[in-house]
């Protein structure tokens, strides 16, 4: 570091003087000005999908900074900006946190830099960037349509098909757990809110809208009451367990055979390649079992885009970082291969040819997401989904440990009214 | 111990002629000064009185709460507290900190003291005492989390060698994170993680006993015992006042072990304790000023706790050296 010292003052002289030359630094761009910028993500090597980017864009180099995961990223994103620094150029956002980055001011509108992307993405996840508006927060990475995934093995030797209705799914949860009591085809997992939005989507629920200049909150509406009766029935019957998902349990449980089916996403075969690795070959995906056959339906769990921050000094650069990243089809392949990502962009079915490794011999693994994607029902996030997620894992947590359905359907109260207590208390206008 | 009062030392300074030398001196102990000064201040009073301030304040979002200008900071008077303190949360988060302070502050003190005693008792100070000090301090120098994450790994039964054990015996193995086992689950880190220090503390005012004062009382004919309940007890009581008061302390801050906990069991909630739900509020909600509000509750509360009882037993721990 120290050789560079002189470099690094002569660079910093460089750029003060150019800052003092130009009127407003946000717009003075020389074409081989040299620009830096920090990205956060926590995807799987991320840093080899733009290292593909800086091999080519010498004057535009970004560094890949990992985060722990969603939540943590936000946390800091969020401390940050209050603190006036410290936020990086280009930050993974998933599309739950959306609406409350925007309403905290943290990422910047980039509709005016971004170029025009808007054919390249499905309805759904392009929705999920622009809240409805003519702003673009940032563009659509990937997606998580719900997929379920079970050991075929197992299903076999219990004479059982992939369930291709939430009725089938309980017959199956029930048979298989009376033939061994040490195997669950689930678990209801009370410290996963983003499955049980994604579950309440695919029954049709919507928890936010905007209804004119006021927010609506649908948290207890018949569809979630319906999805909260039916897990909460099965685990009151005992046939699904009741423990939190991604603990080291649950990962001994999918390796060692008990857990033999997971409701997941179209992510899930980097989790199992992690978590169960002694079971590779054994495992199958299917679509969702539907509440309705005839017309099938699914909700998302995860899947985010890729926004520019309202601290960066170069939101021009960022957003044709951001643009390349989540629409070049060399980008799509290398989101696809190396980081193992769903791409959102619709050009990516042409680049997911060959199943995930540990799917390898089922070669319409993405045939059945693109399904799914397609399948995806719309839904509206509000700007304070963490309190909603927080209010469910301390009400759903309550309600598994005591194994009542009853306590299932009655959690949803206690969400919706914390939810709104929460907006009113902030001063949004929320009707009803 | 009474022999340590400080005495004025009453000589006269050298009288001082000189106005500016007078002016010069005077700055000195303020120049001495300066750095705690400066650092208090930076570190300790200006945050506390930014805490403060928050608390008095709000965001006020309008509309829909979408644009960049839509959101403004407002006075909100005491209604933060107001909040705070009729949340259904909070009530039972202080309730629960105070079941487990009753188990922890009791046990962790009552080994810490015992180990001590054992220590210094005669038979064990050459052999294995520096071993047994050693191991029993150990458990201090594991972070919380990580100690946290190895009692998690104990704790689950699919993963827990003791469940293995339970199993090879015959015993279905026990849910230690059950809605009736958390709190004690949380409380044995914690008693396993501070024994060794307030045993380092409690061993440490011991050692300082002259040995005189045990010969004598052996040639009085008392029992190792006798010695330790009627002569060491009483003469560590205030190093046990110190470390109670830090235990106490403690347990109304404990944080880390049930946050690192959380996400291995349902029965943890967000607001399993007061800090819990700071953390909640700041970084969760997003609400630093509800946070901020709280803070200050929880700070009031073990300053009063911790003086209160400082007052109470103040003069009857500390007569000796009065």
């Amino acid at each position: 570091m120290k050789k560079f010292a002189p470099l690094v003052a002569a660079l910093t002289l460089l750029t003060v003087t150019a800052a003092c030359g130009s009127s407003d630094d946000d717009t003075s761009t020389e074409s081989n000005e040299k620009v830096a910028l920090t990205y956060w993500s926590w995807a799987p090597n991320m840093d080899k999908v733009v290292a593909a980017w800086n091999a080519k864009n010498p004057n535009i180099q970004v560094t890949v900074n990992k985060q722990d995961g969603g939540d943590p990223a936000v946390t800091k994103l969020l401390t940050a900006i209050k603190a006036g620094s410290g936020a990086p150029d280009v930050m993974q956002a998933e599309y739950q946190k959306i609406p409350t980055l925007v309403s905290a001011d943290a990422i910047a509108d980039i509709a005016g830099e971004a170029g025009s992307l808007k054919d390249k993405f499905p309805q759904g996840s392009w929705n999920g960037v622009t809240l409805g508006s003519e702003a673009v927060y940032g563009v659509p990475q990937d997606s998580g349509p719900l997929m379920f995934f079970y050991r075929a093995d197992i299903f076999e030797k219990n004479g059982l098909q992939a369930p291709k209705t939430w009725d089938d799914y309980a017959a199956a949860a029930e048979k298989i757990h009376t033939a061994n009591p040490k195997q669950y085809l689930g678990t209801f997992s009370a410290t996963d809110a983003g499955l049980f939005t994604g579950l309440a989507q695919q029954a049709g629920a919507s928890w936010w809208g905007v209804n004119g200049d006021s927010w609506t909150v649908n948290i207890n509406d018949a569809a979630t009451q319906k999805v909260a009766a039916y897990w909460g029935g099965l685990v009151e019957k005992g046939v699904i367990d009741n423990k939190p998902m991604y603990t080291p349990e649950w990962n001994t449980a999918l390796n060692d055979g008990t857990q033999v089916g997971w409701v997941s996403a179209v992510w899930a075969p980097g989790v199992l390649e992690g978590s169960a690795k002694d079971t590779k070959g054994k495992w199958k995906a299917a679509p969702m079992p539907q509440w309705d056959a005839a017309g099938p339906a699914t909700g998302a769990w995860g899947g985010s885009a890729t926004s520019v921050t309202t601290q960066t000094k170069h939101k021009k650069q960022a957003a044709q970082f951001v643009a390349w990243l989540n629409s070049d089809p060399e980008a799509l392949k290398l989101l696809a291969t190396t980081a193992n990502v769903y791409p959102a962009a619709t050009a990516a079915t042409s680049v997911l040819t060959s199943p995930p490794a540990f799917f390898a011999d089922q070669p319409d693994f993405y045939t059945i997401a693109a399904e799914a994607a397609k399948a995806t029902k719309p839904f509206t996030y509000g700007p304070n989904v963490n309190v909603a997620y927080s209010a469910f894992n301390d009400a759903f947590g309550k309600a598994a440990e005591s194994k009542k359905a009853a306590a299932f359907t009655e959690s949803l109260a206690t969400m919706q009214k914390t939810t709104v207590d929460d907006m009113k208390n902030s001063g949004f206008n929320v009707a009803g | 111990m009474s022999l340590i009062t400080p005495t004025r030392i009453s000589t006269p300074a050298p009288a001082a002629p000189a106005v500016a030398r007078k002016a010069r001196r005077g700055g000195v102990p303020y120049a001495f000064l300066a750095p705690a000064l400066v650092l208090f201040v930076l570190f300790l009073a200006a945050p506390i009185g930014y805490a403060g301030y928050l608390s008095l304040r709000k965001v006020k979002v309008s509309g829909l709460g979408l644009g960049s200008k839509s959101r403004t900071e407002v006075w909100a008077g005491l209604s933060n507290y107001a909040r705070s303190l009729s949340d259904p949360d909070f009530l039972p988060s202080v309730g629960r900190v105070a079941a487990y302070g009753v188990i922890v502050v009791p046990t962790m003190l009552g080994l810490a003291l015992l180990f001590a005693l054992l220590l210094d008792a005669n038979r064990t100070r050459e052999s294995v005492g520096k071993f047994s000090r050693v191991a029993i301090f150990l458990p201090y120098a594991v972070p919380a989390v990580v100690a946290s994450l190895l009692w998690g790994f104990l704790y689950l039964p699919r993963v827990s060698p003791f469940a293995d054990a339970f199993e090879a015996a015959g015993f279905a193995a026990p849910n230690i994170l059950s809605s009736s086992g958390t709190l004690w689950a949380v409380a044995n880190i914690a008693v396993w993680g501070g024994t060794g220090f307030n045993m380092i503390v409690i061993y440490t005012a011991l050692r300082a006993v002259p040995t005189s004062l045990y010969e004598s009382a052996r040639i009085d004919g008392a029992s190792e015992l006798s010695i330790a309940w009627r002569i060491k007890i009483p003469i560590v009581m205030p190093s046990l006042v110190m470390t109670f008061v830090f235990s106490l302390i403690a347990t109304l801050q404990v944080f880390a072990e049930p946050m690192t906990l959380k996400p291995l069991s349902n029965t943890i909630s967000t607001t399993w304790t007061p800090l819990m739900k700071v953390y909640r509020d700041a970084f969760v909600r997003n609400d630093i000023y509800a946070a901020a509000a709280t803070s200050v509750i929880i700070a009031l509360a073990t300053f009063i706790l911790s003086f209160g009882f400082l007052k109470l037993v103040g003069r009857r721990a500390f007569n000796q050296e009065d």
